[in-house]
């Protein structure tokens, strides 16, 4: 019954997107089609949500569409509904305050047909049990998102960015193509029920995993197959890259999660090597790369990047417990994992809205051409404030919890028997704790730069403060970062039928524990109350504060700034994004980006300008991209030549071709 | 009754931290001093400059905004809650269990995130330079200092600092490689983290290198003695901290009676009189270093802790 409701809610996303195309160019267009949107996804939320804490049996349909002889498979289990949730509470915010910002769209038409496809691409993915049902709405999801990044097609870089992410969404696509096709074996049983049957042999359950790897990871950003990800996530109009970032990876963490914990059986010890190293890399790489930014966009999709590398640590860690029959870890590390999906996509989202408000109200993204927002925009600049503290993992924020619950996980790793594991375990923690510690210095930049301080440029001190209803949706999910911070207890129970059903084991029920409380092991071993945390923090500021506000001096006085004693009135003066970065790309970055300096100081008595310039090189692009992107066109170079051939050389050409694959053919045993 | 009993001794925690935190500043100043064989200010001094800077007007930027106003209270506010959640003079307080020690560090990067953009505020680039060395040096203590962490939980078997306190003061743990490291890497950090010297310089103003001074040059008044004061706190934290995980003995246990309670006391005074006096003679003896040492300085913190919890991690097999 749920199943057919929430099938119906894509159903409707899909007309809306025909609707869309109908009405595209007339005035309200814009608020009907949001609106539309806004209410299917709301509705397929409450749904997904019922049945996830219903917990009810997986319910199945078949429909008749698609290949003849396998039809349309969908279900709704526990990972499905979690999943399904997450998409249509980001696709709800989305819509709520694209209602506001969808008005400064210079293009309707090109966004508002698309836009609710994507939505429901994404849903489908989610709800697909079969291969073919699955392929479809990936593809169906890429390129509707490719689609909206195309939206403002006039900009070079953006179509620049359309291009690589239709190259790469094409080569996941094919990796995920080939995974599916080794699931389904010789036979050919493509729908999962009988995927989840066969047993693939060792070395193919391998290549699988790495195939799964590569088609997810590649839409999830893991490093070195991120490229697109910076590129693709910002050109898209704000709500459409809050999707982006905060719901279509989560699609493919997905993705993943289905292919590796549920399609491909019992998994080997050494499986979890390569995601944990994989997830470790993407964390501090990600964060890295977003704190060398100054593109205000760019730098929060770098930033997609790291908290995909956290969930992937999570979920390795959970492979290698399962891996070693120690349920209840596994069920730890997953629900940590699972719970970063759910507390990155509400932040994400709730940051890109404020990067997009920004955008709106000063047409600026680059942070060197902002400052001092605060004082134009306060409410935007507080929601801003609430997710930078909740993505920097502080407490009593929802960030915190998911990654309190990892380092938990990996406390209880040194059982492990496997050696390389014993090994990898704690560098990989250090890397969790370096890229968490990272984060918090990269959104002091990204708030700091932004909203504090002068304004830099005329644009940025003319701002003014976005509308209703893009207030309410970022309200809304500050709201429920707060609430998922100091009530984890509550998320985590909802977690528990997911990973039960992947891995045997549940964490203990978290609802009766003592004041609302998370203990995942023992009360002995390790508890945090986010809502004690919360109450003491506001109790102990209240008391400072009536303290003094009884005892000390109430007297202010506002006067220029002191600085030593050399104010200098031009807000050029001012600490840049780049200067803030300088010295953490002066520790880190010489070796990871290999950073250098030039500066060049005109001699005395030359009225030129001294120049500092940083030279920074992505080496993930220059050693792996920038050499196959030439071999490609070399080869391209080459064939160009059969292009000019005779008519006999061409018939010449096709025979040995023929000739050739009958041989083949002839001699396969 | 007994949860009465248990609340007051929480709420003597809280007062008793807040209050012994200018005192051992004051003690740490005055050791300074007469290391270098001056009389030194009062031991009491850090308390009159608390009211003295109460009692001054404030001077605000006139580029300031609300969220300047609102950091002191913020940051006060959760390095308070940590400062009392470590414990001092016995174990398992009533709301010890709120937190753990990851949750313990991770509040006091709450208090440095609001603190860094402070300094980013006002807008001038005394504040730039301060909030971004600072992010710069946090960004490896902290994980050095989880790595700590890790080395005290696999060892304890636990995070919950009361559970740790009394696994190392009960059962025989005996001398260990990896809880040595730990110990040397938590000085380092504890010397970063409240910018001593050889990072940074507490007694200066007027230098191009100093960081966590620079970062709140703009406050004044109530502001800046809320600051100051949170500052104090973290010191006695981070003495608390390195006290009841290597020094245990003399901490009371979770049903201590009065007596216990006075040992327990007692034996704090004690740990923290030579823990600062130890401060002193260490910040006298050595010279300040240049920012960019730091990250060497810190990097083998977190070497170290590393090192220590993979001891720890291969240990468990053999």
């Amino acid at each position: 019954m749920i199943l057919v409701l929430v099938l119906a809610c894509a159903g409707i996303l899909l007309a809306a997107s025909v609707l869309a195309v109908v009405i595209g160019r007339t005035k309200a267009a814009t608020p009907v089609v949001y609106g539309v949107c806004l209410l299917a996804s709301l509705l397929a939320c409450a749904a997904a949500a019922a049945e996830l804490l219903g917990s009810s049996a997986p319910a199945s349909l078949a429909l008749p569409l698609g290949v003849p002889w396998l039809g349309a498979h969908f279900r709704l289990d526990a990972l499905s509904a979690y999943f399904l949730a997450v998409v249509s509470l980001g696709g709800f915010a989305a819509s709520l305050f694209a209602l506001g910002y969808g008005r400064h769209e210079q293009a309707p038409a090109r966004v508002l047909p698309f836009y609710p496809a994507f939505l429901a691409g994404m849903s489908l993915v989610v709800l697909a049990d079969d291969a073919f049902t699955f392929l479809v709405s990936w593809e169906f999801m890429s390129l509707s998102s490719w689609a909206l990044v195309m939206a403002h097609h006039r900009d070079q870089e953006n179509v620049r960015a359309g291009y690589i992410y239709l190259v790469m969404a094409s080569f996941g696509t094919l990796a995920l193509l080939l995974t599916f096709g080794l699931l389904a074996g010789p036979d050919g049983g493509y729908a999962f029920a009988d995927i989840r049957n066969a047993h693939p042999s060792t070395v193919l359950a391998a290549l699988v995993l790495i195939l799964a790897l590569v088609g997810a990871g590649s839409k999830a950003g893991l490093v070195p197959l991120h490229v697109w990800l910076p590129l693709a996530h910002p050109a898209a109009p704000s709500h459409v890259s809050a999707l982006m970032s905060g719901v279509m990876t989560k699609v493919a963490v997905y993705g993943f999660v289905r292919i590796v914990f549920d399609l491909l059986g019992p998994p080997a010890w050494w499986w979890s090597i390569v995601v944990l190293a994989l997830g470790g890399i993407t964390a501090v790489m990600g964060v890295l790369y977003a704190l060398m930014q100054h593109d205000l966009k760019r730098l929060l999709a770098y930033h997609t990047v790291e908290n995909i590398g956290i969930i992937f640590i999570g979920l390795g860690l959970a492979l290698a417990f399962k891996a070693h029959g120690m349920a209840f870890a596994a069920a730890l590390a997953m629900t940590a994992g699972l719970l970063h999906v759910f507390n990155h996509s509400v932040f994400k989202s709730l940051l890109f809205f404020g990067a997009g408000a920004v955008l709106s109200a000063t047409g600026e993204r680059d942070m060197e051409h902002l400052g001092g927002l605060i004082h134009r925009m306060p409410q935007t600049a507080f929601v801003f404030l609430v997710g930078c503290a909740a993505i920097s993992a502080l407490p009593p924020l929802n960030g915190f919890v998911s990654e309190w619950l990892t380092f938990q996980a990996i406390l209880l790793s040194p059982e492990l028997p496997s050696w390389g594991l014993k090994l990898l375990v704690p560098a990989v923690g250090a890397l969790l704790a370096l890229s968490a510690a990272l984060a918090a210095a990269c959104f002091v930049k990204a708030f700091g730069v932004t909203f504090l301080g002068r304004p830099r440029t005329p644009a940025a001190a003319r701002a003014r403060e976005t509308d209703r209803s893009s207030l309410a949706a970022m309200f809304f999910l500050a709201a429920l970062c707060l609430i998922a911070g100091v009530l984890p207890g509550l998320f985590m129970d909802a977690l528990a039928p997911v990973v039960h059903g992947f891995v045997g084991a549940r964490m203990p029920v978290q609802a009766g524990v003592e004041w609302l409380s998370i203990v995942p092991i023992a009360e002995s071993r390790s508890s945090y109350n986010g809502l004690l945390v919360f109450l003491f923090m506001v109790i102990s500021g209240t008391l400072a504060a009536s303290a003094i506000h009884r005892l000390a001096s109430d007297r202010l006085r506002r006067a220029p700034a002191w600085d030593c004693g050399y104010p200098d009135p031009s807000p050029v003066t001012q600490y840049s994004a780049s200067s803030f970065a300088q010295p953490i790309r002066r520790v880190f970055g010489t070796i990871v980006f290999r950073a250098r300096e030039h500066g060049e100081m005109p001699p005395p008595g030359d009225m030129r300008p001294a120049r500092l310039t940083v030279e920074l090189h992505d080496l993930v692009w220059e050693t792996l991209y920038a050499p196959l992107a030439h071999a490609v066109g070399f080869a391209a170079d080459r064939l160009n030549r059969l292009q000019f051939l005779t008519i006999r050389q061409f018939l010449s050409l096709v025979f040995a071709s023929l000739v050739t694959l009958l041989l083949v053919l002839a001699i396969w045993p | 009754m007994a949860v009465i009993i248990d609340l007051a001794v929480q709420g003597a925690q809280m007062l008793l931290v807040l209050l012994l935190a200018p005192l051992l500043t004051g003690l740490g100043r005055k050791t300074k001093a007469r290391l270098l064989r001056r009389r030194g200010p009062s031991l009491l001094q850090p308390y009159r400059d608390l009211v003295r800077l109460m009692r001054k007007e404030v001077v605000l930027a006139e580029s300031s905004s609300w969220l300047f106003r609102v950091i002191p209270y913020l940051v006060f506010a959760a390095t308070w809650v940590a400062a009392s959640l470590v414990p001092t003079f016995r174990t398992g307080l009533l709301f010890s269990w709120s937190a753990d020690l990851i949750a313990i560090i991770a509040l006091l990067g709450s208090a440095r995130f609001f603190l860094a953009l402070a300094g980013m505020d006002v807008g001038t680039s005394f504040g730039g330079i301060g909030s971004s060395r600072e992010v710069m040096i946090a960004s490896l203590a902290e994980p050095a200092m989880i790595m700590v962490v890790f080395t005290l939980a696999l060892v304890a078997g636990s995070t919950q600092l009361s559970t740790v306190a009394g696994a190392l003061l009960n059962s025989p743990v005996g001398l260990r490689v990896s809880l040595g490291l730990a110990l040397f890497a938590l000085m380092m950090v504890a010397l970063a983290e409240n910018a001593r010297i050889p990072v940074d310089n507490p007694a200066t103003h007027l230098e191009l290198t100093m960081v966590h001074e620079a970062m709140v040059l703009e406050y004044s008044g109530r502001h800046l003695a809320l600051i100051d004061l949170a500052a104090e706190l973290k010191l006695l934290l981070y003495l608390s901290l390195i006290a009841c995980v290597f020094t245990p003995w003399g901490l009371g246990g979770p049903d201590a009676g009065a007596a216990a309670l006075a040992l327990g006391l007692a034996s704090y005074l004690g740990k923290l009189a030579i823990g600062g006096w130890l401060l002193a003679l260490f910040e006298t003896s050595i010279a300040k270093m240049r920012v960019f040492r730091v990250p060497e300085f810190l990097g083998a913190a977190l070497m170290l802790g590393l090192l220590a919890t993979l001891l720890l991690f291969v240990s468990r097999s053999l």
